[in-house]
């Protein structure tokens, strides 16, 4: 009988290869009363992976504050949604496909911004723009350029061939991310308020629909294999998990079930990511507290000989799982059809709470849905603070180096910023993306962030309202300090959407660490969540969707602590928006907030120093919350003309950036007591250089008095070359050589060199 | 002057979004019995080249051998 094909004495061993730990198994035993068969083995190792469960992460995570004015839909559905106004509501989540780029860039990419964009449209929305927050090794080894070139180019792929612009995002190269790539991508989707879907199973009789590509092996196993294991030379043996994407494919699947959703033939949607048909189905059963039946033989194979519990657990892209009353079937099938897709039943949905497999006439697997999704063990994994950390933020820049004061030396630093691959433009990746399609983009990516107008384009649905979005996070900073490292990326998320006009509105986060299980490790997790979650109650700004990604290691040291973090804000008027760029000679540059003599961590002491050392810079929420309310009312008030936050390589790169976008240059007093290399490349936070025409500049002032904020009126926009009082001079074509081309001249300036390298290095 | 014939195939197992359009555009237009389409690459190559060079090019750049298979065919001179 199938329910018993496996042998009692072996299936411990199995479970412990496929993932599951002892104990973990012996609890699986507890739920079934015996020997569980091979499919539901599978099944439950899948779904009690890190990557499904939380396991390790989700007390942890309860730390965050997940409610606000504009929540629609808090975390725990495939994506969160916020109100913005007019009865128009947005989708968005960010989520990690690190381990499959590690083994094959480009699809891994590819399928990293497809799965996300199937969480969006789940929920009802039209996705509207995708942000790809990336990590690599450094460019001059030529397994980074490979890997980075290709994540670009996966990522362009299958935006650009969905029609979706790809509008924003971040990169960096470090070499704690030689081992292990980031990949990180968000999706946008808009909807009206009433549309809004769950992926949810309900009404026992109702039919099981799956809906889009065929079912193979890719993917087999993928998200315990891939996302749940530490990386190391034995990647190789797990190529098969590999997954093509085809965005035409999922063209049609967002047109067909948004217009499944519109028309009122759905019960639930859900789609079909990491762990494949059991991980949807039994999440979507679990939600309604209803069964599931599904016989595998119903769905399309595209490989000879499946076996059922490779139906189960297959990562095949670009296939939906929908729940449909029967008198509706017809109509149902009727639209996927008219947009040429398959669409077979291959269950239905009943009252006894038990997701039950068939093959044929066979019962294959039979267990409690719920427990699929929700009994999973919750760890409380040990904490420990790490030992590196006290000498690490021992370092006094100030104290242990020489630092240069002459101006010709200060401005080649210059120079070589924003000729740093952290630093230098964006613009050979963001060419590569279609980043205007549906033409709501306001501002394009090269600027703080992405500005995007609400409306349906095409549809005569237009309106004035507009969001801002941003990612950020700056990896070596929570390397140096977890909690204030985790504030500073909620704070420059969130300044990047100030300086664009956008209120912060709500988050979505994508936590990339480590093995939890190592103490060192989880602490670093704890204390950026203790960080972000703070921050975000600071700003009362909720997290409603996210994703985490544990064993981000490679040879046993993991990556730096990064918890990216994906910040949409709110517009009131699309016109209320404001650019990095200079803008008129004449114009007065004024520093909101003010310069401190912190180095720890920063992009100065990288470059010059080869150091990645001291405290990162100090945050203060409250002031950091005061200074962009400040920005913002300032440009909605029309008086802010630029507004450019200081981030990596301190003022004086933001002021250069300022002026290579505006092509215009500036000659700038800082008056600070500081020493020049503190002045101008600190990356003291709660920082934005502003500049406003000569005749509001009183009132900018005057508006920033009364908002208590420190600010410093440094200069004004003029002439073509940027002056910084005696310390430092460069001509805008010396600075446009250093910034413009470094990325391009990175990728594809390198020496030809041998496949071993190539894959191994 | 060396001649090849390079054949580029998906692995085994490997998804193929042309072949699987293809197998559908050919199931609308009615050929029911064509059951699967796998759709590669051809190439040619001709130089000062040996097999070993061409292997190491095909693995290199006009492979993809993380998700590809290839075979590369020696062209006889007539």
């Amino acid at each position: 009988m199938p329910l018993n094909d496996l042998a009692p004495e072996l299936a411990p061993t199995l479970a412990v290869e496929l993932g599951l730990k002892l104990d973990e198994y012996e609890k699986v035993v507890g739920i079934l009363g015996r020997t569980p068969s091979v499919t539901e083995l599978y099944m439950y190792s899948l779904m009690w992976s890190e990557h499904c469960s939380y396991k390790h992460s989700r007390k942890a995570l309860r730390m965050f504050p997940t409610e606000g004015e504009h929540v629609l839909q808090g975390p725990g559905e495939n994506a969160g949604v916020i109100s913005v106004g007019d009865g128009w509501a947005v989708a968005f989540k960010m989520e990690s496909h690190n381990h499959p780029s590690a083994i094959e860039p480009y699809q891994g990419a590819a399928t990293g911004v497809g799965g996300i964009i199937r969480d969006i449209f789940t929920m009802g929305a039209r996705p509207i723009a995708s942000l790809d927050s990336l990590r690599f090794g450094t460019l001059d080894k030529p397994r980074q350029r490979y890997l980075f070139e290709g994540s670009v180019a996966g990522i362009g792929g299958y935006g650009n061939c969905l029609g979706v612009p790809t509008v924003g995002g971040e990169v960096y190269f470090e070499e704690a991310y030689e081992g292990n790539c980031l990949i990180n991508a968000m999706s946008i989707g808009l909807m009206r308020e009433e549309k809004l879907m769950r992926a949810i199973a309900a009404g026992p009789g109702n039919l099981v629909l799956l809906i889009g590509s065929t079912t193979g092996r890719d993917g087999i196993g993928g998200a315990s294999v891939l996302a749940s294991q530490e990386f190391d030379e034995r990647a190789e043996d797990k190529r098969p998990a590999v997954q093509v994407g085809d965005p035409f494919e999922e063209k049609l699947l967002i047109e067909a079930c948004l217009e499944l959703l519109d028309e009122g033939l759905l019960v639930g949607l859900g789609d079909l990511g990491a762990a494949g048909l059991t991980s949807s189905a039994s999440e979507m059963a679990s939600r309604g507290g209803v069964g599931l039946d599904i016989d595998v033989t119903k769905i399309p194979a595209r490989e000879l000989e499946m076996k059922p519990f490779e139906f189960m657990v297959s990562e095949s892209q670009e296939r939906m799982l929908a729940v449909v009353e029967p008198g509706k079937l017809q109509e149902a099938i009727a639209v996927c059809t008219k947009w040429g897709l398959r669409s077979t039943v291959i269950g239905s949905v009943t009252d006894t709470g038990r997701f039950v497999v068939r093959q044929g006439g066979d019962i294959v697997a039979d267990m409690p849905a719920a427990t699929l999704a929700h009994d999973a063990p919750i760890y409380d994994p040990a904490m420990e603070r790490p030992a590196y950390l006290d000498e690490l933020q021992a370092f006094d820049a100030f104290a242990e180096l020489d630092l240069p004061e002459d101006p010709e030396r200060l401005s080649e630093v210059l120079l070589g910023l924003l000729a740093s691959p952290n630093i230098c433009s964006r613009q050979w990746i963001w060419q590569q993306y279609d980043h205007q399609v549906m033409l709501n983009s306001v501002v394009l990516p090269g600027s703080d962030a992405a500005v995007l107008r609400i409306g349906d384009t095409g549809r005569g649905e237009m309106t004035n309202r507009a969001i801002a979005a941003s990612s950020d996070c700056n990896g070596r900073y929570c390397y140096l300090d977890p909690y204030t490292g985790a504030q500073i990326a909620f704070a420059e998320a969130a300044r990047n959407v100030a300086c664009s006009g956008g209120e912060p509105a709500a988050i979505t986060d994508c936590l990339n660490f480590g093995n939890p299980e190592k103490p060192e490790v989880f602490w670093t997790f704890h204390e950026s969540i203790r960080g972000l979650s703070d921050a975000c109650k600071a700003f009362g700004v909720p997290v409603i969707s996210g994703n985490v990604s544990f064993y981000n290691e490679s040879f046993g040291s993991p990556i730096y602590p990064t918890p990216t973090v994906g910040l949409v804000g709110l517009l009131d008027h699309v016109d209320q928006h404001c650019t990095a760029a200079f803008k008129d000679e004449g114009d007065v540059i004024v520093l909101v907030g003010e310069t401190l003599p912190e180095l720890g961590g920063s992009e100065y002491l990288k470059v010059e120093h080869e150091t990645v050392a001291g405290m990162p810079p100090a945050i203060d929420l409250e002031l950091e919350r005061d200074v962009q309310r400040a920005v913002i009312a300032g440009i909605r008030g029309g008086l802010v003309k630029s507004a450019h936050d200081c981030s990596e390589g301190g003022i004086a790169v933001a002021i250069a950036e300022s002026c290579v976008a505006g092509d215009l240059g500036a000659d700038v007093h800082l008056d600070d007591e500081l020493h020049p290399v503190a002045s101008l490349f600190s990356e003291t936070q709660s920082r934005i250089v502003a500049t406003v025409a000569e005749s509001d500049a009183e009132a900018f002032i005057e508006s920033l008095v009364t908002a208590g904020v420190p600010y410093s009126v440094i200069g004004t926009v003029e002439g073509d070359s940027l002056q910084i009082e005696d310390r430092l001079s460069v001509t805008l074509d010396e600075m446009r050589e250093a910034f413009l081309p470094t990325l391009e001249q990175l990728v594809h300036g390198g020496t030809t060199v041998s496949t071993e390298e190539l894959f191994e290095g | 002057m060396a001649r090849y014939e390079i054949f580029v195939t998906y692995k085994n197992g490997i998804f193929d979004p042309p072949g699987a359009t293809a197998e559908r555009a050919l199931a609308n237009l009615g050929y029911e019995g064509v059951e699967s389409v796998q759709i590669g690459k051809y190439i040619r190559l001709a130089g000062d080249v040996d097999l070993a060079t061409v292997t190491e090019v095909c693995e290199k750049l006009l492979a993809n051998p993380v998700i590809e298979d290839f075979r590369v065919e020696t062209v006889e001179e007539a």
